[in-house]
Parts: structure tokens; sequence; C-alpha cells
């Protein structure tokens, strides 16, 4: 028997894709129990959910140009699961922040949301992703219909929020390499929409055009 | 006719070190650190060979040092700061063998009445080394408890006779683009340089060092001299030295220069100032759990509070 696309994304694809998702955390869980993550562990689980949730981000985000460019639709089988572990490796990061790494010291916590720019657009971000997971079931899909889209452009706001978030946590000005690499991979993935979207602009305006002058003649 | 254009980066043959001086200068230090030639041969940077040795009784034991928990070899030796050798804190050790550390010759410049440029031996000979277990407290936030072994800055200092015009001392790192990969990417202004007030620099707190764990200090470490001023940040106690200059005028420190906002000049250990992007009123100890309290100066207010007396520290940071 033959698997159609759909069922063969449903089939070994989407599972797949979901362990392979979870070797990230797997590697840290065993690095932190061996105690190979180095002299300075929660520095490294902190950095290392953080870049996470932020490829997972990114992944998610190449859905849609890979489902147009491929023009196989099944791909949008993968989006819900990406973009739920962003939140996954997002929730990691912030309670590696707020335990390990502050240990629940509310005052300084909110002193660092408040004073260093970059804490504040990583909360930001994760405030971003809460309606996004927490609307991402079929039901609620159903219930809030045009609005669910319209809420889910968020991600567009929170990507680029994560990418600098990660930016202002670096050097400005020392080794900048890998946030290069991100707002690069960003500028495409963001780039080909803008570019989609001008293009059906052209496409709807040269139709009305076309048929402003079809009255005319 | 062949004509060979001198570049300035051509060694001289008179600053090749003949193999007998290096030599002796290589059985100097092991002697004077206790270490047996296979020892140190048969990697020195093993953790094992961090146990203390008998022979380390030569060390003189520092009235300075601090009785809290070593931090591990291991922790000390694979967790650094050395952009020279990467950006990342595992790359110094993983790049270490890109330091060359023999020959090496350190160059006494500016307001002082003996200029010169000196072998390793020769500028460590005069010293006694002893043994000062010191906190490390870094910029970023995690602090170590490191056993130093080397001598005090002043005496060294003394020796070049500076002059009255010496009001502060600067210190530079080999620049090597050609072993030390860092050193080609522009991510900091190559050479390292650090400097001192020279109060701060006669401080007694204030060493150079050559080792660690009773051992020659590892590359990744600084090798073979360092800088160590307990009561600032890291990034002050500059590594690998090869220039040693006084001067009238305040020196350009590398991290000041390339960050002013974030790195003063002086970046004494100070919890009541906030790196603009996190705090500085805690620390994690490399080992602990749960993160401690940063004291001002590192804890060696007793000793150093005095050099800044009068001064606003929250301008001067």
């Amino acid at each position: 028997m033959v698997l159609t696309p759909e069922k063969q994304f449903k089939v070994w694809v989407k599972p797949l894709v979901f362990v392979a998702a979870l070797i990230p955390v797997a590697f840290m869980t065993i690095g932190l129990l061996m105690d190979t993550l180095g002299a300075n562990p929660i520095e490294a689980i902190t950095r290392d959910t953080g870049e996470w949730a932020l490829r997972f981000l990114l992944l998610t985000l190449t859905i849609t140009p890979l489902r147009k460019i491929t023009g196989q639709p099944a791909w949008i089988r993968l989006r819900r699961m990406l973009g739920l572990f962003v939140f996954f490796y997002a929730c990691l990061h912030l309670t590696t922040y707020i335990w390990l790494d502050q240990f629940f010291d509310w005052a300084e916590i909110w002193d660092d949301i408040v004073k260093r720019p970059f804490i504040t657009v990583g909360m930001l971000t994760f405030l971003m992703l809460m309606p996004l997971a927490a609307t991402s079931t079929k039901s609620m899909m159903r219930r809030l219909k045009k609005r669910w889209v319209l809420l889910h452009k968020l991600v567009y706001f929170a990507a680029p929020a994560a990418v600098l978030h990660f930016w202002w946590m670096k050097d400005s000005k020392a080794d900048i390499s890998e946030p290069l690499i991100y707002t690069t991979i960003l500028v495409f993935l963001l780039g080909y929409r803008v570019i989609a979207w001008m293009q059906k602009q052209e496409y709807s305006i040269g139709m009305k055009t076309s048929r402003t002058s079809q009255k005319l003649s | 006719m062949l004509i060979k254009i001198q570049s300035a980066a051509d060694v001289q043959p008179s600053e090749i070190t003949p193999e007998s001086i290096y030599q002796k200068r290589r059985d100097f230090l092991r002697n004077s650190i206790g270490i047996g030639l296979s020892l140190a041969a048969a990697g020195a940077f093993s953790p094992l060979l961090a146990k203390p040795d008998l022979k380390l009784n030569q060390l003189v034991k520092s009235k300075y040092s601090t009785d809290e928990k070593q931090t591990d070899f291991k922790d000390i030796t694979s967790y650094n700061n050395f952009y020279e050798l990467g950006t990342s804190k595992k790359d110094p050790s993983r790049y270490a063998h890109e330091l060359k550390t023999e020959p090496w010759s350190v160059t006494i410049a500016g307001e002082c009445e003996k200029p010169g440029k000196l072998t390793l031996e020769d500028f460590i000979k005069p010293h006694a080394l002893e043994e000062r277990i010191y906190r490390l407290r870094c910029v970023e936030g995690w602090s170590m408890v490191i056993p130093w072994v080397g001598f005090s800055l002043a005496d060294v200092l003394k020796r070049f006779q500076p002059t009255s015009k010496a009001k502060y001392v600067a210190f530079e790192t080999l620049f090597d683009p050609k072993n030390l990969h860092g050193q080609r990417r522009r991510v900091l202004d190559w050479p390292y340089v650090e400097g001192l007030r020279m109060d701060e620099a006669m401080n007694p707190l204030a060493m150079l060092a050559v080792g660690l764990y009773g051992q020659v200090l590892p590359n990744q470490n600084g090798a073979p001299l360092r800088l160590v001023v307990p009561w600032k940040y890291g990034f002050k106690s500059i590594k690998s030295i090869v220039k040693i200059s006084f001067s009238e005028k305040q020196p350009p420190a590398t991290w000041n220069v390339s960050q002013p906002s974030e790195y003063g000049f002086y970046s004494n250990v100070n919890p009541a100032v906030p790196h603009p992007r996190w705090s500085q009123k805690r620390e994690r100890r490399i080992g602990e759990f749960r993160k401690r309290k940063t004291l001002p100066f590192n804890g060696y207010g007793e000793q150093v509070a005095s050099l800044y007396s009068g001064m606003d520290l929250k301008k001067y940071f």
C-alpha cells in the first residue's frame, strides 16, 4: 500500500520530528546528571534552552515557505507541534532563569525586567508566545475563526523580539557571530513573506486594472 | 642580487633566545615550582597532578591567602575567558597549544630608570615564589578560589625604578595572530592591554602569577606570566604579559575601549554598581548551586578601600 504524503506525515514524519525535538532536552538532562556540562552547568542550561527555543521558533517560520516552495501542503502538519516546542523550550528557559539563576528573588527579577532591556524583551517574547500556545488547539481555532489567524500573526513580532533578546544579551561589540546567523535566517524568512505579499498585491492590482480597462473598453 | 627586506614582524637574530638559556629558564621554573620534568611533560594539565607535591613546601605561604574551598583544578583550567584563544569558555583549553610561551621575554618601558627587555628567566629570578589563594570574581557574575603561584607586583616594579612621572603602569598581552586564532578576528582591539594606577599596582595584594595549584600556569590561564588583581573584575588581570610600561597618563584598557559604558578603567568589584546588562549583587561560585552575595572589593576592602577614599565609585566604576 502506498501512503499519500498526508498519511506519510501523520504516520512517520510527525512522530519522528516529535522525538527529534526532545533530543536537546534529553542531552541537557543527561549532561546535568552526569555533570558533563562544564564548570557552570546552570549557565549552560540557560543558554541551551534559550537557543533551542529560538531555533524552534525559526523552524516554525520555515513551514510556510517550505509548503509553498515544495508545493506539498502536508508540511503544515508539523507547524503546531514545532510551535509548541518553541513554548516548551521557552518555558524551560524562563524556569531556569527564575529558579536556578534568581532563586525566586522576585524583587531582583522585577529589577531585571525593568532595568535590563534584553530581559524586558525576553519577557515580552514569552508573553507573546503564551496566547499562541493557549490557542493552539483545534477547538480554539474553530472558535476564534478569523481572529485566530490575526492573533497568530503575533509570531511575526515574537520572532524578531527573540532575536533581539539574543543580540542584547550578547556584547554588542564583542563576538556577535551567533546573533548574526539567527538574524540572517530571520531576514530570509520574513523577507520571503514580504515578497510573497507584494507579488499578491501586484497580482490583485493587476486584476483590478485589467477589470477597469475591460469596463472602459 | 638578493636583497632581504626586513619587516617589522621578522624576528631579529638577536631576539632569538639560545636554547641553553631557555632550557635553563624551564629548569628554573620547574625547580622553583617543584615539579619534575617527567610530570610536567607527561601532561602538566592533568588534574591528577594538582595533588600537592612534597616539594611544594618550597613555596612561601602568603598571609593574604583565603582558607575558602579551592575551585577544582579542572574547572579553573577549562572555564576561561581568553579571547585570543577563542570566545567561548571552552575554547582557551581547547586551543591552548596555539600559545607559544618559549621563548618569552618581557619589555619594560616608559617612565623608569631601568627600561629594557628581559628574558622570562631574568624577569622571575630575583623573586621568591609564593602561593597565594585568592578569590577571583568575573564581571560576568561567577567566581572561583584559585591558589596562584607568583610574587608581589610591587617588588617587580620597584626593580625598574619608576620615576616621579610614573603615575600609571600599563600591561600588554602577546600579539601573535599567526598562532592565536582569536586575534585574527576583530572581536577586540588587539593586543589586549590593561592598566593600573601606580598606588593600586604597589598594593601588596597585586601579584604576577607564573603558576597555579603548584604547577606552571597552563596556557589557557595566561602562561607564562599574568597579572592577578583580586579586588577587581577578572578581565583586569591581564594574561600572557610581554610588556610593562610606566606612564604619566592613564593607559587604555581593552574592554574599557571596547565598551566604555559597561567596563570602567577601575572595574573594582562592586555589588552596588550593576553592569548595564545584569546585577552585580550576587555571584555564582563555580561548583556551588546557589548564588552568594558579592562583597565590595571582592572581600579585600580592608586592604584596598583606602586607595579610593573620596572617590565616587559609581562614577569611577
